[in-house]
């Protein structure tokens, strides 16, 4: 790619207290560029994330951005005051003027049309997200950085999401910077892979990390499922993935988490399986 | 009516319409203790207003403002919890008010009226101070509500949004001592709190957005300050925690209206 990138992270260090948060890690992330950066927790991706968005200043190294760069950011989590009564639309209209129709557009692309007057505290965590990325795109934002942006959504409602982030990019040719604890989900639809812990353990296409040596040994045996994943993933999608309402499997299986990462492969078939016979 | 009844009661509605929009962003912000040790400290000030001079409620503004400094430095420390250092900042102000103002006795201080308010006594120069203070604190407000508001919501997605988050949040401790130093006078310092977040709390649940639950806690206000001094004329009881109760029973009414669907 020959454009100047969007983001360009050069050689970053962080330290808090005599403790290393972050050494010498470099990121680029170009327009209608995917850049998923996973790492074990601990291993400095929020901390980073901040450092691009200028909310920390890293102790060596430098951060380009674009002139003008407008980032659309969604952060891991929200939590409202159950005190402070805040309908969606009013939520959105916080951070940028717009109108109704447009609020209703936004939310519309990213599946969550019906919330737009629901309080903001009984959303779904899946309707959250969708709501958190909504926000994000009323900026009309040139790079997108969302931070988990699947915590606490189920496997199903995972892959929407990831498909919606995907479909994104193509239609708004905005470059997205992603960070995950999760692999193979993420990785199927990303461009370029950084794996991180502390330092960055290797970077390049998906296929390439999931072979290397320092990825295995971080991620040991959930490393090999990226591509099973890659064929189960494009045939379940088509099949049913606007039929089921997002926010439903969201509560049945929220509680397993660590279920769902051994075997997100299998969890997945469940229930998308569980779904037609109900 | 009386003029000092009429000068009572305009000065209560002119606080009430503004503690009420201020006490809900308060209360969102989960900050009411923040608050009530703020208002303890205003003894303090009133002792510091005798001593320079500047008057009561310079001092008592330019104190809260300091305490409130001192709070946030204490915080960022993190060797204490935020509840722990209200409570030592809160009750070793109010102490050091009382120890000042008695080593200050020449000066005749009522300080009853300080504790407790006497709205009765309410002069013209309050009035003027409290609709004028009330006005400009209703237009900081207002002019820093929507930052106030995502700041609220989120903090670190306030400042990734480019909100100044510091600047935003020390135009709402400004309001805050200044609001404590105008209700001195009318409900005193140990239960300004009260007519900050009584109101809207009973606003909660009948509002649907923010700015509906700030407009309905001033009007619940209001009516609390209209009924308190009613009462307080009716079957003579002091004033200022009349006005807190009628304040109370209005939030235990709205607990019992049934919930709208």
């Amino acid at each position: 790619m020959t454009a100047p990138p969007l983001l360009e992270a050069r050689n970053i260090s962080l330290t808090r207290g005599d403790r290393a948060v972050l050494d010498n890690v470099s990121l680029s992330v170009g327009a209608g560029e995917i850049v998923t950066l996973i790492g074990p927790n601990g291993a400095g991706k929020t901390s980073l994330v901040k450092l691009c968005l200028g909310l920390l200043k890293p102790d060596k190294g430098t951060i380009a951005r674009a002139p003008g760069l407008n980032i659309g950011y969604m952060p891991q989590r929200l939590s409202v005051d159950v005190t402070l009564p805040m309908p969606v639309a009013r939520f959105l209209s916080l951070w940028s003027r717009s109108t109704r129709a447009e609020m209703a557009c936004v939310l519309e692309e990213v599946g969550a049309a019906h919330a737009i007057d629901r309080a903001i505290q009984t959303l779904s965590g899946g309707e959250l997200q969708r709501v958190l990325l909504a926000r994000a795109l009323l900026r009309k934002p040139d790079l997108l950085v969302l931070d988990e942006p699947v915590q606490a959504v189920d496997v199903h409602g995972q892959i929407e999401l990831f498909e919606l982030i995907g479909a994104i990019r193509n239609r708004r040719g905005c470059g997205v910077l992603l960070v995950s604890h999760d692999l193979h989900l993420v990785m199927a639809r990303t461009d370029t892979v950084i794996c991180l812990n502390r330092h960055v353990c290797c970077h390049g296409k998906p296929e390439d990390v999931s072979r290397h040596p320092e990825y295995v040994a971080l991620f040991g045996r959930h490393a090999d499922a990226l591509a099973i994943y890659h064929h189960s993933h494009d045939h379940s999608h088509a099949d049913d993935g606007c039929v089921v309402p997002a926010g439903q499997e969201h509560t049945a299986h929220s509680d397993h988490q660590g279920c769902g990462h051994d075997h997100h492969h299998h969890g997945h078939e469940h229930a998308h399986g569980g779904h037609r016979h109900g | 009516m009386d003029d000092f009844l009429l000068r009572g009661l305009l000065a209560g509605i002119g606080l009430a319409l503004v503690t009420g929009p201020l006490g809900c962003v308060i209360v969102w912000r989960r900050m009411a203790y923040f608050g009530d040790t703020l208002s303890h400290s205003a003894l303090l000030g009133v002792a510091l207003g005798f001593l320079t001079g500047i008057g009561t409620q310079t001092g008592i503004v330019l104190v809260c403002l300091a305490i409130a400094l001192a709070l946030t430095l204490l915080q960022e420390q993190r060797r204490l919890g935020s509840d722990t250092l209200l409570g030592i900042i809160s009750h070793s102000t109010l102490s050091l008010g009382m120890i000042a103002l008695a080593v200050l006795g020449s000066v005749r201080v009522d300080l009853l009226s300080y504790l407790f308010g006497d709205i009765l006594a309410v002069g013209d120069a309050d009035l003027y101070a409290i609709w004028g203070g009330g006005a400009f604190v209703l237009a900081l407000l207002a002019w820093i509500w929507r930052p106030l508001l995502a700041l609220t919501v989120d903090e670190d997605l306030a400042r990734v949004e480019g909100v100044p988050v510091r600047r935003v949040r020390l135009g709402f401790t400004l309001m805050i001592a200044i609001i404590i130093a105008l209700a001195m006078k009318i409900v005193g310092i140990l239960l300004v709190t009260a007519l900050l977040i009584i109101p809207a709390a009973a606003a909660r649940r009948f509002a649907k957005g923010p700015e509906g639950m700030a407009v309905l806690s001033a009007l619940i206000g209001v009516g609390a300050v209209a009924m308190g001094l009613g009462a307080s004329l009716q079957v003579d009881v002091p004033t200022g925690p009349a006005i807190v109760a009628a304040a109370a029973a209005l939030f235990l009414a709205s607990q019992a209206v049934p919930a709208r669907g």
